[in-house]
Parts: C-alpha cells; structure tokens; sequence
C-alpha cells in the first residue's frame, strides 16, 4: 500500500480495512460563489447529429435559461465538392451532379442547370415546347414532394407525429410517379440540356390525373389536422418573425418572403419553361411567422395540382411532338427508355447504331465521350424551387466542359435568417423556426 | 483571351494520340457600346447620374446573353454598391450572393468575384464583377450593404481565398477550420484515385485525358 494521502478523503485503518472519510464542504461557498452573478449562460451545441435538426446542421446556441441570445450555425458537414466535380465532366453530365445538391428538389436543380446551359449555348427558344411541359410537370410534382417533407418533417420536430405520416403517404405517390416518368425516383437527371431525358410513357397522362385526384382528397387529412388546431397554432405562432425589411437585406426568397407579404414568385415576375401560360395564383401571408409558411406551403401544394392539371392538358394536345432539341449536335443521341433491366439507351438506338448504320456509331461516340463545345461567357439563371430563388451562375471558356458553376442556393442563403429568426425567443421554438425555412443539408453544403 | 493546344486537356500523360497541332483561342465577350437594350440604359444611364465618378469606378460595361455585367474597380466597389442599392430609379434591395472565379492566365486580374443583385421594385437584374490580383486578394466586405452576403463572402473566401475586408467574421464555411488551400482555385487538383476495372487502370477525373 502507497502512503499516498488525499487532502479531500483521509483515511485510516480499522479492522474492517481502510475507511476514507470524504470532505470537501465547500459546497455551499461554490454554491454562492455561482449566484454572485447571477448568470446561468450556457452555451449549448444541437446537432450536427440531432434528430429535429433537419438534417447535419449545428447549431450552437447560447442561452440564459431557457432563453436564447445568440445562435450561430455550424454548416459544411455534407460538403461533396459538387461544383469543383463538375468542372471535370462534360456539360451533360453535369446534370448528374447537381440533381444531388439539393436532393429534395432534384427536378430543380436540373432545370436551373440545363437552363443556364442553354442560354450559353443561346437555344433557349429552340426547346420544344412538350420538353418544357415537361418540365414544368415534373418541377410541380416535385413541388409538393419536397413541401410534403418539409411540413412533415417540421411537424415531427414539433412533436406531432401523424402528419408525418400522412405526408409521406402522399410524397410516396408523387415518387411512384417519378419513378414511371423517369424510372428514378430521386436524382433523377432527367431534364437534360436541350429538353428532357425521354418522353412520358403510354398511359402515363391518366396515371398522373389519378394521382392528383387522389393527392387532393388527401391532403385534406393533413389540413383537418393541422389547420386550425389549437396546439399546432400556439407552437407556430409569432414564431421565427422575419419581416420584410429583414428579408431583403438577407436576401431571402421562398415561402419565408412570401409569409412577409410580398407576392414575390419567379414563375410570376420572371416565367421560364412557359409558366406565363399557366393559371396560379401566388400564396402570401402577412403573419411573417411559421404558422404563416406552414399556411403557404399548404396552399402551394393546390397551387401545384392546378398546374399539373393544365400541363397534363397541354400534354394531351402536343403528343408524338419531340421532347429534345433539333440540333443533333447537342441534343443526347438516343431517348432512354425504361426496359425490364432498368433505365437504358432505347433498343432501336442500339439496333440502329450497333447494326446498321456506323455513321451514327461515330456520331453516339463522339457526342457522348466529347460531348458539345459551349461559346464562352457567363450566365445567371434564377428559378423559383420549393424553398425559393435557386440560382446558377455558369461560366463556360469555350470548351468541352463548364468552367465553373456555381448554385446559389435559396437552403445555404435562407439559413442566414436563422439568428434574426431565433434570438430572444424560447429555445423549444429554434427547431419551428429551422423548420419553417426548411434547410436542406445537401443544398446548403453542396 | 488565352490559346487551348491540342485535342486533348491532360499532357505528359504519354498519350500521343490526337492532332496535336489543333490551337483554339478563348474569345471571352469584349465589352459593350450604347445602345445596351432594354433596360440596360436605364440602369446606366440612372447610375452615372446618381454616382458622377462612373467613368472612374466602372472598367466596362458588357451586354452578354441579354444580361448586364458591370465591371467595377475594387476601391470603388462599396460605394457603386451603395449607391446601387439606395437610388430610388435603381432599388437593387437584394444581393443574390457573391461568387468567385479564378482565371489563372489573366494576369494580376486572376481572381474575379461576382455579384447578382436583384431589384423587387423594378424586377431588374445586373451582376458586378471585380477582378482583383492574386497577390493582393483584398475587397471591401460588403456585408453592411447587404446583410445576405455575410456567409457567401464567408464561401467564396473559403473556395478562393479572396479576403473581404470588414467582414464581422471572416472564417471558413464548408471546408473544416484547418484546412489548406482553396478547393475552387484552378491549381488546387481535384484529387481522387485511379479506379481498377478487370484488370484496366482509369485514372481520376483530373488526370484522365479530355477534350478540349
């Protein structure tokens, strides 16, 4: 036995053994040494693992009881390196790239993309009209898959468990759909520069009309749930306030502008793919709180409907017209088709290239391995996503492959919001807050 | 304006394959002359007259693709920027964000930094663009003209290392704390490993051969 003794525990052999005799007692002095300054600040880090935190965001919170005074966020934990990538790949597959940025709004994603594209390449009015149809379809069905995850999924952090359900429910048609139209069900990569992937399948119009008529009587559910419920109301309201004045200096777009007041929509003030063809109105509140968002997104989703409505319409009346661009020199060789094996080159190209003729042998060859040279210059591109303005900003040097793309993403932008939004508030009200401005983790890190 | 030799981007790789003779040259959009279109002479037009040292503090004017790009020179930036925002006739309320561009061959104007900014009262768009020496990759922050460029400042100092003078808090934002070097730069490799496919070696991305 060492004859180490400790100050705080003495000891002393008895015949049961050695017996320490535990004091300290200074408790009481720590205790008022603690009250003196009357502070109870603790610095607080949610995430980047945490379950109401919508996906890897850190928040590092300060707080003076349950009071929070400053917020802080930690983002960068899913940075992929998407934009530097795609500097190594040709302008086609770029669209493989981005579709991954923010993975709840793929369609977007390659719309802004390929639009950009195509106003380097200036074909943006050669696109056929059915390609922007379809595009406009399949960004509207989107839509309400990704407002599905966020009103969801922001429902779940604020404890209420059934809409989670319901929306899933829901978002999981608007899948099935995807998944027929373009045999993927997220990332998909089917807009392409010069139109889309591959043409909506027979039968395909009907199947979407079923869905909406279904997506409409279910969406009721969510609304009987949620819409006026006392519980809901007084978790949501006056909370996350970010007036007008505060969104424009921190630029922030979306749903979160619209619950300011400001009838600000994309597809409104500046259409592309032909939404000024379309009849929809733009939903704004004037509460600048979450219950107003959540009010907004939930109204978006009939908004949505009634477009999809016209577009299958307007399908109805453009069937058999072509859904890529004329110039063969940039528009993707083959249509893909879905075969019993998955997504492929249709088998009547691969007849044609593989057995009669070499000429388009070489030309398949050379358009996918080269791909299409793009004059050099530089574009900005701005569509309206689920979460608000999603921009690219694309620099083509004349070459094979893009120069530098850059997505300026309405997630990364709108995150900003997070301290005007939080501070001074209850910390049970930072997850509404998050929730409302819906951050999605891959689009903000990129 | 810069030359691209050969058919093919990766060299030293032992590929001899290609015409090698093939020289490309970079034409880059040259800048404008009045008229501008639209309302491109509104814009500069209602500029000049709010702000009398344009001549100075504007390099050029370029009309691309039915977009305009002012060029500004750095220490005029943060006031062309506040007078963008404040003129009743401009309104540009919101900055889109601030995106960096390296141009390595462009010399002592390698990195270029690009603003969009939106205008809600008028729905009008323009871009800024800086071009500044990588040497002295100084600009002014522009944060207290537009709060909302605060984190893409934050990005494109942490992809470029352009410092923006000024910022409340300057650190990285996507890479860690710690890390080396500017990922976005042209001379920061992309990286990657060979992948081995039945026997057959493919390089990485960056050093596999590619067209020009």
């Amino acid at each position: 036995m060492s004859t180490y003794s400790d100050p705080y525990a003495e000891s002393r052999e008895t015949t049961e053994g050695r017996v320490y005799s535990v004091t300290g007692g200074d408790w009481d002095s720590l205790a008022t040494e603690i009250g003196a300054t009357k502070e109870e600040r603790v610095v607080v880090n949610m995430g980047p693992q945490h379950p109401s935190t919508h996906g890897v965001l850190r928040i590092i919170l300060e707080l003076e009881g349950e009071t929070v005074t400053e917020t802080r966020c930690g983002i960068g934990y899913l940075h992929t390196g998407i934009e530097k990538n795609a500097e190594y790949r040709s302008w086609t597959q770029g669209v493989t790239f981005v579709t991954r940025m923010d993975y709840l709004a793929p369609i977007f994603n390659e719309t802004a993309y390929c639009l950009a594209v195509e106003k380097l390449l200036g074909i943006t009015g050669d696109v056929p009209e059915r390609a922007s149809i379809i595009r406009v379809l399949m960004m509207e069905l989107n839509r309400i898959s990704s407002h599905m995850v966020a009103l969801g999924t922001g429902a779940l952090e604020l404890g209420a468990l059934s809409p989670m359900i319901f929306a899933f429910r829901e978002r999981e048609l608007v899948l099935d759909l995807f998944e027929m139209i373009s045999g993927l069900r997220m990332n998909m990569a089917f807009v392409r520069p010069g139109g889309v992937a591959q043409d909506i399948p027979e039968g395909g119009v009907a199947k979407i009309r079923e869905t909406v008529a279904t997506l409409r009587k279910n969406f009721k559910d969510n609304e009987k749930l949620l819409i006026g419920n006392t519980i809901w109301m007084k978790r949501t309201q006056n909370i996350g306030y970010l007036d007008l004045a505060g969104c424009t200096t921190l630029g922030i777009t979306g749903p979160v502008l619209r619950s300011a007041g400001l009838p600000w929509d994309l597809r409104k003030v500046a259409p592309y793919c032909g939404y000024e063809n379309y009849d929809f109105d733009v939903i704004t509140t004037d509460t600048a709180d979450v219950y107003g968002r959540f009010l907004i997104r939930m109204q978006e989703l009939e908004q949505s409907l009634r477009i999809i409505e016209q577009a299958c319409d307007k399908l109805d009346k453009t069937v058999g017209q072509p859904v890529m661009v004329a110039d063969k020199k940039i528009a993707w060789p083959s249509q893909l088709s879905v075969g019993a094996d998955g997504m492929g080159n249709s088998l009547a190209h691969i007849r044609e290239i593989m057995g009669e003729s070499m000429e388009s042998l070489i030309h398949h060859f050379k358009l996918v391995t080269e791909g299409f040279r793009v004059p050099a210059g530089q574009v900005y591109v701005a569509i309206e996503s689920p979460r608000g303005e999603t921009g690219v900003h694309l620099v083509s040097d004349g070459g094979t492959r893009p120069y530098r793309v850059h997505f300026r993403e309405p997630s990364f932008n709108n995150l900003q919001s997070t301290s005007a939004m939080c501070e001074g508030s209850m910390i049970a009200d930072v997850i509404g807050a998050i929730a409302s401005i819906d951050p999605v983790m891959g689009g903000v890190d990129r | 304006m810069s030359e691209n030799k050969g058919s093919f981007g990766v060299a030293g790789s032992g590929d001899t394959s290609g015409y090698s003779g093939l020289v490309r040259t970079k034409v880059t959009p040259g800048s404008s002359e009045r008229p501008f279109g639209g309302y491109f002479d509104e814009v500069a037009d209602d500029l000049e007259r709010a702000f009398p040292e344009f001549g100075a503090a504007i390099e050029k004017v370029v009309v691309d693709r039915h977009e305009l790009t002012l060029y500004v020179k750095r220490d005029h930036l943060r006031s062309v920027a506040l007078t963008l925002r404040n003129t009743e006739s401009l309104r540009f309320e919101m900055c889109m964000g601030v995106n960096g561009v390296h141009y390595p061959d462009e010399k002592d104007r390698e990195l270029h930094a690009v603003y969009e900014l939106l205008s809600l009262t008028h729905n009008r768009r323009i871009r800024l663009e800086v071009a500044l020496p990588d040497s002295d990759p100084h600009l002014p922050s522009l944060v207290e003209v537009w709060g909302g460029v605060n984190w893409h400042e934050r990005e494109t100092f942490d992809m470029f290392g352009i410092i923006f003078d000024g910022h409340p808090g300057l650190t990285r934002i996507l890479m860690p704390d710690d890390w080396q070097g500017h990922p976005q730069r042209k001379d920061y490799p992309l990286g990657g490993i060979p992948v081995e496919y039945k026997g057959a070696t493919i390089p990485a991305p960056s050093e596999r051969r590619t067209y020009r």
